[in-house]
């Protein structure tokens, strides 16, 4: 069997492969979508705020309530500590703005302490 | 067209034999490309599917959320803020909320304590006792008049509805998974008298809702009081909706000025935070995919750029037998093509396995940090074409450019100059 033959229809299967994947996920996503409407419900009831992605620390569970002094939470020299505070970027707002900052995205990996 | 196809595979043949010539070098190649797409893919499944699902479950998010601000920090908020603000211009309603967090030290989880918003007699602005004034005794509360009940009644397998009596609580999957606990089970938290309060637990949320209410433990009013100490006319926080949608931001603005020691923080603030979450340009995520992509681009443009002595051999040869420029540059186009080809939808269809079948395993422990109770949640796969042609642009035509350029550079010298260079 000639080499392109070959390489043509493995790569004709992995597109298969990424078609079927493709579908299953347009399908999984219609399926999904009655429990995203319970867990939106949900969030409007009991007036939940965030996603319980980190369960570390306040200020990571509660990304948007977290005060804009959670750097030095713990004692004035206490710089961020837990891991997951370097994965989510500095909110968006800035501080002192109570109005909400125009959107924005911080490129910085280091994170400005005075706008936590 | 029939010539120009037989030809293309001719040529295509051709390559393919080239790179199995170099079998080791370009299996290597293949596997690195491989990975490189597979960690990006990764990457943008992952974040988009939980921006997106971020988006659309905190659509119900309170539409202002105003906390109190001491010295710094988030503080208890007097019930007579409620009624100023209440008084604001533009203001719907007024919710007070009580939540906080206890830490287990048996397991050392943090768990979100949290009142159903309006079960709480506080909560009630109509309520004939008026703020703070309201007796909490036990039995009071009896079976939840809110929506509450009938909703946790859709997310809750086997669920009375009087779950939410005083004395009984209603927790998250991920806390009764980590305390064993179910539905009938008792937990003992200790109160901060230093008393022991158990609670019977009513009912378990869903696991489909994990993403969530994975660490929530919901009580009666009378219980979170008790078991925090907190004084009757006290709050934690309060939520505020407003006649229209378009004035939030300057009902938020007339609060900070009305209560300079408040904080308002509206939704709009809260989608923007989970909507750059994990964004991709910000993290440790991107500082090790950068290298990982950096060593990648320096071995393809070294192997692409940097013909090797017996490559430019092979090219003098084909151009002395009769090859054209052009068919030479086409020969090296599939080399480069095949190996991109393969890598792309191989690196892919692993990325969406490991995203939606594995819950992204290699990036739990990450994600994970020091939290002990992590929910366990599949997000739905959003994937959609834009994504994979953004992917497409950025591996594949870096490498074909990589690849065409020293071929084409080298396809276009003399074959006895070329066959003379490399000896």
């Amino acid at each position: 069997m000639r080499k392109s033959t070959i390489f043509l229809t493995s790569l004709a299967m992995e597109v298969g492969v990424l078609g079927l994947l493709l579908g299953r996920a347009a399908s999984v996503a219609t399926a999904e979508h009655t429990r995203l409407r319970h867990e939106a419900e949900l969030v409007a009831t009991l007036g939940l705020s965030d996603l319980c992605l980190f369960t570390e620390a306040r200020y990571t569970r509660h990304l948007s309530q977290a005060d804009l002094s959670t750097a030095f939470q713990d004692h004035p020299l206490s710089l961020d500590h837990f891991p997951s505070g370097s994965l989510v970027p500095p909110p968006a707002r800035q501080s002192g703005s109570l109005v909400p900052a125009p959107r924005r995205h911080s490129a910085s990996l280091v994170r400005p302490p005075a706008r936590r | 067209v029939g010539t120009w196809l037989e030809k293309q595979r001719n040529l295509m043949d051709f390559a393919l034999s080239s790179l199995v010539r170099r079998k080791l070098k370009n299996l290597g190649l293949l596997a690195l490309y491989t990975l490189i797409v597979f960690l990006l893919a990764s990457v943008m499944f992952f974040t988009h599917a939980l921006r997106r699902e971020a988006l659309l479950v905190l659509e119900g998010a309170p539409e202002i959320t105003v906390q109190r601000v001491v010295a710094g920090r988030h503080d208890l908020m007097p019930t007579p803020y409620v009624a100023m603000i209440e008084d604001i211009r533009g203001v719907a309603s007024v919710q007070t909320r009580l939540w906080g967090y206890y830490y287990d030290g048996v397991v050392g989880a943090n768990y979100t304590l949290l009142v159903p918003p309006g079960t709480s007699p506080t909560a009630r602005r109509d309520d004939p006792h008026g703020p703070g004034e309201t007796p909490a005794v036990e039995g009071e509360a009896g079976p939840p008049t809110s929506p509450v009940g009938s909703l946790v009644g859709s997310l809750v397998a086997d669920l009375d509805l009087g779950a939410l009596a005083p004395g009984t609580i209603v927790i998250g999957a991920g806390v009764a998974r980590m305390q064993h606990r179910q539905t009938g089970d008792t937990m003992a938290f200790r109160a901060s008298d230093g008393s022991l309060l158990p609670l019977r637990v009513g009912a378990v949320f869903s696991s489909a809702s994990e993403l969530v209410s994975s660490d929530l433990i919901v009580l009666t009013e009378p219980d979170f009081r008790r078991l925090f100490g907190i004084a009757r006319d006290y709050v934690t926080d309060v939520t505020v909706s407003v006649r229209n949608p378009r004035e939030v931001a300057m009902v938020a603005g007339k609060i900070s000025r009305q209560l300079p020691d408040t904080r308002p923080i509206v939704r709009d603030e809260i989608l923007r935070t989970y909507d750059s979450v994990f964004n991709w340009r910000s993290g440790i995520l991107v500082v090790i995919l950068s290298a990982a992509v950096l060593a990648f681009v320096i071995f393809a443009w070294d192997k692409a750029s940097g013909l090797s002595a017996a490559e430019r051999r092979e090219i003098g040869i084909l151009k002395a037998i009769g090859w054209e420029t052009g068919e030479v540059i086409q020969m090296k186009f599939w080399e480069g093509a095949t190996v991109s080809l393969a890598a792309f939808f191989a690196g892919v269809i692993l990325a969406y396995v490991h995203v939606f079948f594995t819950s992204a395993a290699v990036f739990a422990p990450v994600l994970r940090g020091w939290s002990v109770l992590y929910p366990a949640f599949d997000l739905t796969p959003f994937v959609s074409v834009e994504q994979l042609i953004t992917l497409f642009f950025l591996t594949v035509v870096p490498y074909a450019v990589a690849t065409m350029v020293p071929a084409w550079r080298a396809a276009t010298i003399d074959p006895d100059a070329a066959m003379r260079q490399a000896e």
